[in-house]
């Protein structure tokens, strides 16, 4: 029997964007080890969710509780414990991607720049290490995003869209970093609205518009 | 899995970064960005010494008459050099997406809002301070009030940049927000208008500058005492 | 007790409140408008100093007043929105704004007149006149805020954090421009001990306040009305209410 204190536990969350409701009602449960693949056509509020869960969003009704702690009571905690990646790859162009790195995980925990490169090795993009990210494809952009996801040891992704752009290696890649870190005892929330086949059991939302 | 991992690993993840490293993180990376842009830098420095050329081309060379009016000009374009930058304070981030990283790194908003203001404040605000005396001999400040309007000018540049950051966390949203950010900003700056030319002039005619000054440094205490809690709840209004 | 209040402030309840309240907001400033009118300018005494000229204090000491009351009524309507999350709050925030800019812009034109006869001009940038009009800019800037936002209650939040900045810095605005100036006369009512008045010109100023004040809450009755059903529009009571 699966306790709500486990993991993440989000309920009855209710969102109005001015006025739509964007969220109506939303439940789920997330144990650590867990992947949850949110899905949902255009609109049907998958980002809004995402947002909701990482704390930036206050839902107007419902709750989100990590641990059965509410995440409003312990965000600060709470948020250096998780790692979102957004729909844009969220770089600084004017930074190079070992910079970009720094700044970002640099305020979770304190790393040093060799371990930061062998997060940018582990995406494939050690050779972009030394450049300014707005020369970077789109693809490249994608892969050292989610090498911040890797280098800031979090417990708990949530990873909105992390497929695009990225090829048939990128997106084995991307597979067995997400089998890799649910493996390891972390959580992942992945909103993708492609179907997904990752090799593990995995639990899915469907959100409806 | 035990109530152990509720850390999720935080043995991995090394000892947490203190608020003070976290904020010289911040500031480094917004110097960081600001010097690999150069000419953005020097924008504000440029337009400084363009308004207060304005002046005198658009009312009299008399050098007598450019001196009375002198402290108010200098600060009316130090006033507007340094509402130009105050736009990009956080919209660049939040363009970009990397407000909301900053935002879930875990430090809390008010860090980020503290460390960008006073990064924004070393790039602007000190710099203004260091070329005002460029300005005051153009336009006939006598030396001797020079240390008196440095002064000034830098209690001033700090509680207006404190001003712009709740303007431009309140605007970060809107599209074409740096016209409405002046507009919001420019009210609130008067009585540091008021006081930080008023103790320029003084310091000219060598009346007392202690009352102006005083109350600038007050204002500047007061406004950096509260300001970062109105920037903040601005900007958490504006990523909701 | 709490649940007491936010039925209170339930959009239903506030809007039938408030069209209660009107006609006899309404009426009553008639009377003390009235009242002070006539009493003011037809029967007060006229100054030693600026002869007749000086009536006009009746309409411009009430205006200043009011502009600065009702600029504080929106910041504390904001902050209680803010704070509480009470959405009545952006509501009465909203209906305010424009009823202060009116009564800034009815002080800074009769300040104007008044300066005509006083000082030879109609602007002479004296400290009273001066924070007026730095007043007006503030509710500009509330207003223009609100209405930059699409999502409106994300307009409401930025403008009531605004008019909170804004209440705060009203004294420090009105210090500093006194300390720039020095024309304008001292404060003359609001001290009951010893006004600088006689009290026969007093009365009709204290009528045309309490006239003012009632005027203020039967026009903010009615805007209220209007923002509640503009907000609910959605909402079944509005429906209802619109096909009775």
């Amino acid at each position: 029997m699966k306790t709500a204190t486990q993991g993440l536990c989000v309920e009855e969350v209710h969102v109005w964007c001015g006025d739509r409701h964007v969220l109506k009602g939303v439940s789920l449960d997330l144990d650590v080890g867990e992947l949850l693949h949110v899905s949902g056509p255009n609109g049907a509020g998958k980002t809004t969710l995402l947002r909701v869960v990482s704390g930036l969003l206050r839902p107007e009704q419902g709750a989100v509780s990590w641990f059965g702690r509410s995440i409003s009571s312990v965000r600060g905690e709470y948020q250096a414990q998780l790692a979102y990646a957004s729909h844009e790859p969220a770089l600084k162009g004017d930074l190079t991607a070992l910079e970009n790195l720094r700044f970002a995980v640099g305020l979770k925990r304190r790393v040093t720049a060799a371990e930061l490169g062998s997060s940018l090795e582990r995406t494939g993009v050690a050779a972009c290490a030394d450049l300014p990210a707005r020369v970077l494809s789109a693809g490249q952009r994608r892969r050292v995003a989610m090498a911040r996801v890797l280098a800031m040891r979090a417990s708990l992704w949530l990873l909105d869209e992390p497929f695009t752009n990225l090829d048939a290696a990128g997106s084995d890649l991307m597979t067995a970093l997400l089998l890799a870190h649910v493996h390891e005892g972390g959580c992942a929330l992945v909103v993708a609205h492609h179907d997904l086949t990752l090799g593990c059991t995995m639990r899915r939302l469907e959100l409806a518009a | 899995m035990s109530a152990g991992t509720q850390g999720g690993g935080a043995g991995s993840r090394g000892r947490p970064v203190g608020v003070w490293e976290a904020c010289a993180l911040i500031v480094r990376r917004e110097l960081c960005l600001s010097f690999r842009r150069p000419d953005q830098l020097l924008q504000p420095l440029v337009f400084f010494l363009i308004v207060t050329t304005l002046f005198p081309l658009g009312l009299s060379l008399q050098l007598s008459l450019l001196r009375d009016m002198a402290p108010g000009v200098l600060w009316v374009a130090a006033l507007l050099s340094s509402l130009l930058s105050l736009d990009s304070l956080f919209k660049s981030d939040a363009d970009d997406g990397t407000l909301e990283q900053l935002a879930l790194s875990g430090q809390g908003l008010m860090v980020i809002v503290v460390a960008k203001t006073l990064a924004h404040w070393l790039v602007t605000g000190a710099a203004l301070v260091l070329v005002s005396p460029l300005v005051g001999m153009a336009l006939g400040i006598p030396t001797g009030a020079f240390a008196i309007m440095m002064v000034s000018l830098g209690l001033g540049t700090v509680t207006l940049s404190w001003l712009g950051a709740i303007g431009a966390g309140l605007t970060v949203g809107l599209k074409r927000g740096n016209v409405l950010l002046s507009l919001i900003v420019l009210p609130l700056a008067m009585p540091l208008l008021i006081f930080g030319a008023g103790a320029t002039d003084r310091a000219i005619s060598g009346a007392s500058v202690a009352g102006a000054l005083y109350f600038l440094a007050a204002l500047c205490v007061f406004t950096c005492t509260l300001a970062p809690f109105a920037a903040t709840v601005a900007l958490r209004i504006n990523l909701e | 007790m709490w649940t007491w209040f936010y039925k209170l402030a339930s959009p239903p309840h506030v809007y039938g409140v408030a069209a209660a309240f009107t006609p006899w907001f309404l009426g009553l400033a008639a009377i003390a408008l009235g009242y002070g009118v006539v009493d003011g300018l037809a029967f007060a005494p006229a100054d030693y100093q600026q002869g007749d000229a000086f009536r006009i204090i009746y309409v411009h000491v009430p205006s200043a007043w009011m502009s600065e009351f009702v600029y504080t009524t929106m910041a504390i309507a904001g902050a209680i929105a803010l704070i509480w999350r009470i959405k009545l709050g952006h509501a009465v925030a909203a209906a305010c704004a424009p009823i202060g800019a009116s009564f800034t812009v009815l002080a800074l034109v009769t300040g104007s007149l008044w300066g005509r006869p006083m000082w030879g001009t109609y602007w002479a940038w004296d400290p009273r006149l001066t924070s007026e009009l730095i007043l007006l800019f503030l509710y500009v800037g509330v207003m223009s805020l609100r209405s930059a936002f699409e999502d409106a209650a994300r307009g409401d939040r930025a403008a009531a954090l605004l008019s909170i900045v804004g209440v705060v810095n009203v004294p420090i605005i009105h210090f500093s421009v006194v300390w720039w100036n020095s024309l304008h006369q001292g404060a003359t009512v609001a001290k009951f001990g010893k006004p600088s008045m006689d009290l026969s010109m007093l009365w009709p100023l204290l009528s045309m306040f309490l006239g003012f004040m009632l005027f203020f809450g039967a026009v903010l009755c009615m805007r209220l009305q209007a923002e509640v059903l503009n907000r609910e529009r959605q909402a079944k009571w509005v429906r209802e209410a619109m096909h009775s």
